[in-house]
């Protein structure tokens, strides 16, 4: 192919001299407390990899639970009962234990290695390159987000082996549950946030400077790759949406602290007596502020995932992106209206009628501008040559993917039948549809297409697919089933998988709407599934490192022939990232351009 | 290549780098006080009638920590306008105003604070209520004085009024049946008037370490580029200002509303 063959005159050879300059500032300045945006980049994507293999395990060891409650956990058990003690005693999960996985999960699938990959890791390798900057505009922040992070994250794995545990609340941790269980394991939880939220605004308010402030020249806000655009609403919506989480973390760290009763009620009653608290405070306050943050963050976690996605897409089928306008207001229209529909998850509270009819009118106008994106890049495939390479093949099956997470999301938008979906299993298979096959496909798209780039070298193509096709069957394996179980009314958050509300249960004889052994029995398939997804993982973890040193060498600083600016940077980019300063005459895409003697017409090119 | 626009302004967004970062990261702190204030107003609403006290707070010092922030801000600004003419010495005059403003104002406020945790409410055996300072509180002693003055019940401390006639009672612990002071543990309004003024008071302590920093061993940047140190004075001076419109909301929901 024409574009594989380009090869460019400033090379990898220039890269290394440059870059051996920069080694005397030695290793500690280097790796550890770098301020270089590329390796506060690969230092978030390589934390946050850690903590989504280990969110994942949590996962396994509570599937194994569910399908088989109460037997010893094989292989990690009798680890579990030496690091963890008694709540893991011969090694079986106790209902506790499973209380504390499920929070942890959930709070360390969130906000330690989703977004942080997303936003820390592809945000701030990508943006400064992407818009021709030689960093982001205040770096030792971005090495303050980092660290912020990190100790946040040591805060929560930290929690695990505190007396107690860690937090068991859920990781929406709604009081009054989250503040009368007598652990320290909340307060870890609240006080890691901080660290988070402090790092995720630290790191929200460097991309969107560096975006406002040091776009190359020509580089305009409609000539912006649309991964760019989607950084930009995605920070907005950490900067602000945050904030909210935050105020009301620090009530609860009040409350925990200090004995306040901010989000308690009068007449709150512990273990059947009354507690001894001021009372006055409100429960429904937290799950409004929760929400406030927690439902952008859900476009926090798919906004960055489009933008990544939209790049493969663009460069794999050698055509522009259909519609580059309508995607860029599709996602700002995403961004203002993600702050008005928080109350969605909330219909059961009883706040009124009228209230859930505002929220339910704005939920179902931002699935418009979620289907208008989708459509746009549905219809970029059309008419392509498209070329199929590991990248691609997580980009496209992202598109089917992501439609299920987000057509199953509009039952739940409606109250009426939220009712009886709420809190069942339905919703953990819709919103892990939008996220897993969803958003981390499109992450593993990201690395297999930007290692190159990273690193100088490919990586395995064959191991990719093998990857790629195991990860696409078991994923559907693992969540498909959820939406069964979910609309027969099986209830998330149960340590023993609904066996006692099964008719597997012998005091649940001639009780009515009982779970059928089918239903308890598909817990079964689901744990496989994610055994099977686990081991799929394995190829792609040996081809991660194997490559770094074993890959396929590129020929060239831009091996799948793209058009934007991250890839007319050396290979690995030096520090400062472009050996002149690019200038930029055109737009992001300008792939197949009738009369160009190559496919792509790069935007710095004149 | 370095970071451009650290100094001068990018012309087509007119301003420089730090500077878009403090609007960003403020656009952020009034999503952080909104939310307090927002819960604020829940908290408010959602108190049944009559259990949401009025008069709790000292207005004449509330009064005077706004004049002192107001103040602030004209000292922050005149400090600015100083580095813009270029004179170090007005300067140095006018944060210096500015730094002893804000500590007397953190002066004032602990004051509260420790009035607050001196102020007990005592509910009596026989249903009525004594609420005042505690002035004696010997555990060994089989009774406690309190500065203050009796009450129905607890229902009538929560519109208070400045002219209540106060005087040393001597209270038997016999006749005591909970006795708490007024920390955030105390009701929901001063569970949030704790978490607010707080959060403020640390915003005010983060802006004396950084002010307190540019008038002191920061302004030796002056002498190597007055231009970079003058940004850096509008810069904080803007997160200054922020913090004092913070007060400006603060002192009349808590202490007038």
């Amino acid at each position: 192919m024409q574009a594989i063959t380009h090869a460019e005159p400033h090379s990898i050879a220039h890269a290394e001299t440059h870059h051996h300059g920069h080694t005397d500032a030695g290793f500690w300045r280097t790796y550890i407390f770098s301020t270089d945006h590329k390796v506060v980049g690969i230092q978030y994507g390589l934390t946050a990899l850690c903590f989504l293999l280990f969110g994942f395990s949590l996962m396994l060891m509570m599937r194994w639970q569910i399908a088989h409650p109460g037997t010893p956990i094989p292989l990690v058990g009798p680890l579990l009962q030496s690091i963890l003690g008694d709540v893991a005693a011969k090694g079986i999960m106790s209902p506790d234990l499973y209380n504390s996985f499920g929070a942890m999960h959930g709070t360390i699938m969130v906000f330690l290695a989703i977004v942080p990959l997303a936003v820390g890791a592809f945000g701030n390798y990508l943006v400064p390159l992407q818009i021709g900057a030689c960093d982001m505009t205040f770096p030792r922040l971005n090495m303050a987000s980092y660290q912020f992070y990190f100790f946040g994250g040591i805060i929560m794995l930290a929690s695990f082996v505190i007396p107690g545990g860690a937090a068991q609340a859920g990781w929406t941790s709604y009081p009054p549950l989250a503040q009368v269980i007598p652990t320290n394991g909340q307060t870890f939880w609240l006080i890691g946030m901080v660290f988070l939220i402090t790092s995720s605004l630290l790191g929200s308010v460097n991309i969107l400077a560096t975006i406002i402030q040091l776009r190359a020249p020509g580089l305009t806000w409609m000539r912006l790759p649309f991964f760019v655009w989607a950084q930009f609403v995605a920070s907005f919506l950490l900067l602000l949406a945050f904030p909210p989480l935050e105020a009301a973390g620090v009530m609860q760290l009040m409350d925990k602290l200090t004995g306040s009763s901010l989000f308690l009620p009068t007449g709150l009653a512990v273990g059947g007596h009354l507690a001894n608290i001021s009372g006055g405070g409100s429960p429904l306050l937290w799950q409004h502020l929760f929400w406030f943050l927690a439902h952008p963050e859900v476009y926090v976690l798919i906004l960055p995932a489009m933008g990544v996605i939209s790049e493969i897409i663009a460069n794999n089928t050698r055509k522009p992106l259909w519609g580059y306008k309508s995607l860029v207001y599709a996602a700002l229209t995403l961004g203002f209206i993600s702050f008005i529909v928080w109350a969605h998850h909330m219909y059961l509270t009883g706040m009124g009628i009228r209230i859930a009819t505002f929220f339910q009118t704005t939920t179902m106008l931002i699935s418009i501008p979620s289907v208008i994106i989708l459509t746009c890049l549905l219809l970029s495939l059309w008419g392509g040559s498209i070329r199929f390479n590991t990248p691609m093949l997580f980009a496209t099956a992202f598109l089917p993917m992501f439609g299920i997470g987000g057509l199953t999301g509009l039952p739940l938008g409606f109250s009426a039948s939220d009712l009886h979906l709420h809190d069942t299993y339905y919703v953990i298979g819709h919103f892990h549809y939008v996220v897993a096959p969803g958003t981390i496909f499109a992450l593993f798209a990201g690395i297999y297409f930007y290692f190159p780039k990273l690193t100088g070298r490919m990586m395995n193509e064959f191991w990719g697919k093998v990857h790629f096709t195991c990860s696409f069957i078991f994923m559907n394996v693992v969540f498909m089933p959820m939406f069964i179980q979910g609309l027969a009314g099986m209830l998330r958050r149960m340590s023993d998988g609904g066996y006692n509300y099964s008719q597997l249960n012998p005091a649940s004889e001639g009780v009515q709407g009982t779970l059928s052994p089918f239903i308890i029995g598909l817990n079964n398939y689901i744990l496989l599934g994610a055994v099977c997804l686990g081991l799929s993982q394995i190829p792609f973890i040996i081809n991660l490192f194997w490559s770094i040193k074993h890959g396929q060498k590129v020929t060239s600083d831009n091996p799948w022939g793209a058009t934007t600016l991250d890839w007319q940077t050396p290979t690995p980019p030096p520090h400062g990232n472009f050996i002149t300063p690019p200038t930029v005459y055109r737009g992001p895409y300008e792939y197949s351009v009738p009369g160009h003697a190559t496919d792509f017409y790069p935007q710095s090119e004149r | 290549m370095d970071i451009p626009y650290t100094i001068e302004a990018r012309p087509d967004t007119g301003t420089y780098n730090a500077k878009i970062g403090m609007w960003l990261f403020l656009a952020s702190e009034v999503m952080l006080f909104g939310g307090l204030f927002s819960s604020y107003i829940l908290l408010r609403v959602g108190a049944p009638p009559g259990t949401w006290p009025h008069g709790w707070l000292n207005v004449p010092l509330g009064t005077i920590n706004t004049c002192l922030l107001s103040l602030s801000a004209i000292t922050t600004l005149m400090a600015w306008v100083a580095c813009k003419t270029r004179n170090l010495a007005r300067f140095k005059l006018f944060h210096g105003l500015t730094l002893l403003l804000a500590i007397v104002f953190l002066g004032i406020k602990s004051y509260e604070y420790r009035d607050k945790f001196h102020h007990y409410e005592v509910q009596l055996a026989d249903g009525r209520v004594a609420d005042g300072h505690m002035i004696e509180n010997d555990p060994k002693a089989d009774h406690i004085v309190l500065h203050g003055s009796y009450f129905k019940n607890h229902a009538e401390l929560m519109e208070r009024h400045p002219d209540e006639k106060e005087a040393e009672l001597t209270i038997p612990r016999a006749d005591i049946k909970h006795m708490e002071n007024y920390g955030p543990w105390h009701n929901t309004f001063l569970a949030i008037y704790f978490t607010l003024t707080g959060l403020h008071a640390l915003h005010i302590i983060g802006g004396i370490l950084v002010i307190g920093y540019l008038w002191g061993p920061g302004s030796k940047m002056w002498y190597t580029n007055p231009e970079q140190f003058t940004n850096r004075i509008e810069v904080s001076g803007l997160f200054w200002h922020f913090v004092d419109l913070v007060w400006i909301f603060l002192f009349p929901v808590l202490y007038l509303m």
